[in-house]
């Protein structure tokens, strides 16, 4: 099959999958709402409780759900390929843990300011991520020109450890509430109950996703060697720098949104190469639309499951993702 | 007593025994009454001050900041991190510990130092703690008039509300400022559950056995509250501020509590003790569901 025709089969496939999930989603919950009465025009807003629970209560949680999904998801692809590493996740780089360091403060100091409608937490854990990104790409910047790929993973892998013990020295002398409170934090939650907060990560998702649209070439070069890239034309450190800084920017744009949802950006991409090959051009869109649907579909059973009790998303993607991809691991060899 | 009525010098001795039996229980009383009390559990420390065993206490946890009295008190840790050698330097004779304290317990006992084994409970456990502790540390008859005049406020409370409707009510007690993110509210067991059914509220998570529980817009929006109560810590608000933290819940417009203004913030760090302070919030609790 040509990989024209590839591409259409399985991210069609892929598309029409998520979008089912997305409708599916929302209709199911801890309470049974109908849906005409949802979309009954003729009770007002402020008296339709079917309503507000589909439109305040779960849109706006399937919709982060797809988006921080579909975004940590891609930019796993991204940086596996770009640290030839296939351990890499969204998290393995530091930028999460600066995300979380940042959250972590606004919590423990009770910061309360906010910026056209997004609250302190969400602010301070994006201003984290942009920090831990600078200082990871300086240090391996510093060294030659362009990136080491080695020095960024190192850099990264230890700025995570740094900024873990940070984490834990601020929980430890915080007061015992807030120091519950990070911790749920830490734990992943997409219950964003508005528009607001998917809305103000949005562009920063998007831009990174116009850098991941022209990236998949170059991918498929950088994950053979960056000398091999070279010889074929490739700007390695411009391709890399691109890399790094979209992969970053998705990633601190969702976690912000909706705190270190692990799993997803190692789970999802290991899974979606099994099944389609390693061709970045197919991986990395059927990546970014799996995730998403994965996502919902795992905060579907966050907010069910246990009902009316709710479990944490990223306890949920964890015991959901880990044994499916060992048993398909196991599987295909 | 009439026999020995007839005898006067056998009736001497008798009381002359009497007297000293009563000499020798006070003695062993005191002997036994801890001088120097460490609590490692807030509620608790304020209940030894309410009973008078205050001058006993010699170190509290990094937590505690009621009665004034203790911010001049040494620290020795708190739940997590007790500071287990700075609690055997100071020697004490009683310490105060949590239920899931249990390395600490151990240590204590083969240090040889007694412990009063604490876990937080109902409305009534608090009654229960407060006459445990004044037979502890010799101060029974304080004790029991505090707890007999905490129990006799609630019940005034109860009394006063008996006949009134019931509001569903949701009592908040935790969230992300600024957003109804991470919502955390009392559930079906605990003094928090027990103190807003003695104020006349029906707790609308009455059913979920525990003591607390996250709560989702989804299940506030289904559950649908008369009421909303939500403690915060701050013991004062303006009118702005609290415009602020009332601001996110106008998002669930069909919730009742909302449609009808009667999301209320409760104010003061003392409402989410279990201590002496119960009965006051009790009673805020009753004034803001029955105004």
């Amino acid at each position: 099959m040509s990989i024209r025709r590839r591409l259409i089969v399985v991210l069609g496939a892929c598309t029409v999958f998520t979008l089912a999930v997305m409708v599916w989603a929302p209709t199911v919950g801890s309470t049974a709402i109908s849906l005409s009465r949802v979309f009954d025009r003729s009770v007002g807003w402020d008296s339709n409780v079917d309503a507000q629970i589909f439109f305040v209560a779960r849109l706006p949680r399937v919709l982060a759900g797809a988006l921080v999904g579909a975004t940590l998801a891609a930019a796993g692809v991204v940086l596996q390929a770009l640290l030839r590493n296939p351990l890499a996740s969204p998290f393995t780089l530091g930028v999460s843990a600066g995300a979380a360091l940042g959250a972590m403060l606004a919590v423990t100091t009770r910061l309360e300011f906010g910026l056209l409608g997004i609250t302190s937490i969400p602010l301070a854990s994006f201003a984290g991520s942009l920090a831990a990104t600078a200082i990871v790409y300086a240090l391996a910047a510093s060294q030659r020109r362009g990136l080491s790929t080695n020095v960024l993973l190192l850099a990264g892998v230890t700025l995570n450890t740094f900024f873990s013990a940070l984490i834990l020295f601020v929980q430890y002398i915080a007061d015992f509430a807030e120091a519950l409170r990070a911790i749920r934090w830490m734990m992943g939650g997409l219950e964003v109950a508005g528009y607001t907060p998917i809305v103000a990560a949005l562009p920063f998702v998007l831009l990174a996703f116009g850098a991941f649209a022209v990236l998949p070439r170059t991918l498929n070069l950088l994950s053979v060697g960056a000398e091999a890239a070279s010889a074929r034309g490739v700007d390695v450190a411009a391709a890399q720098r691109l890399a790094f800084f979209s992969a970053s920017l998705a990633t601190g744009a969702a976690v912000s949104l909706g705190g270190p949802i692990g799993f997803i950006g190692i789970v999802v991409p290991h899974l979606v190469r099994l099944l389609v090959g390693a061709d970045h051009r197919i991986v990395l869109p059927a990546s970014a639309l799996f995730g998403a649907s994965f996502l919902v579909l795992c905060d579907l059973a966050a907010r069910t499951v246990m009902s009316p009790l709710e479990i944490p998303v990223g306890v949920v993607t964890a015991l959901i993702g880990g044994p499916f991809f060992l048993w398909l691991l196991v599987k295909r060899s | 007593m009439t026999h020995l009525g007839k005898h006067p010098a056998r009736r001497r001795s008798a009381s002359a025994g009497l007297f000293l039996l009563t000499l020798l229980l006070a003695a062993t009383l005191s002997a036994q009454a801890p001088k120097r009390i460490v609590s490692l559990i807030p509620a608790v420390t304020e209940m030894l001050f309410a009973i008078g065993a205050g001058p006993q206490v010699v170190a509290v946890s990094t937590y505690d900041v009621e009665p004034p009295e203790v911010r001049s008190l040494p620290t020795v840790g708190a739940l997590v991190d007790p500071d287990t050698e700075k609690i055997i330097s100071l020697r004490p004779d009683l310490v105060i510990t949590y239920g899931c304290q249990t390395d600490l317990q151990a240590q204590l006992k083969s240090a040889n130092i007694p412990f009063h084994d604490y876990r937080h409970g109902g409305l009534d456990h608090i009654m229960v703690t407060l006459r445990a502790l004044g037979a502890r540390t010799g101060h029974v008859d304080q004790a029991e008039k505090v707890t007999r005049s905490l129990q006799s406020r609630v019940d005034a409370v109860r009394q006063r509300v008996a006949d009134k409707p019931r509001p569903r009510t949701l009592l908040v007690f935790g969230r992300e400022p600024g957003s109804l993110r991470n919502i955390y509210a009392s559930a079906g067991r605990g003094f928090l559950h027990d103190m807003l059914v003695a104020a006349g509220g029906d707790d609308v998570l009455s059913d979920i056995d525990r003591e607390s529980a996250p709560v989702s817009t989804e299940m506030i929006l289904a559950r649908a509250p008369e009421v909303i109560l939500e403690l915060n810590s701050a013991n004062r608000l303006n009118e702005h501020d609290l415009e602020t933290v009332i601001d996110p819940w106008m998002k669930l417009s069909s919730v009742p509590a909302v449609k009808n203004k009667r999301v209320i913030v409760l104010l003061g760090s003392g409402l989410a003790v279990p201590g002496p302070r119960v009965a006051e919030g009790v009673e805020k609790m009753a004034k803001a569901l029955h105004p």
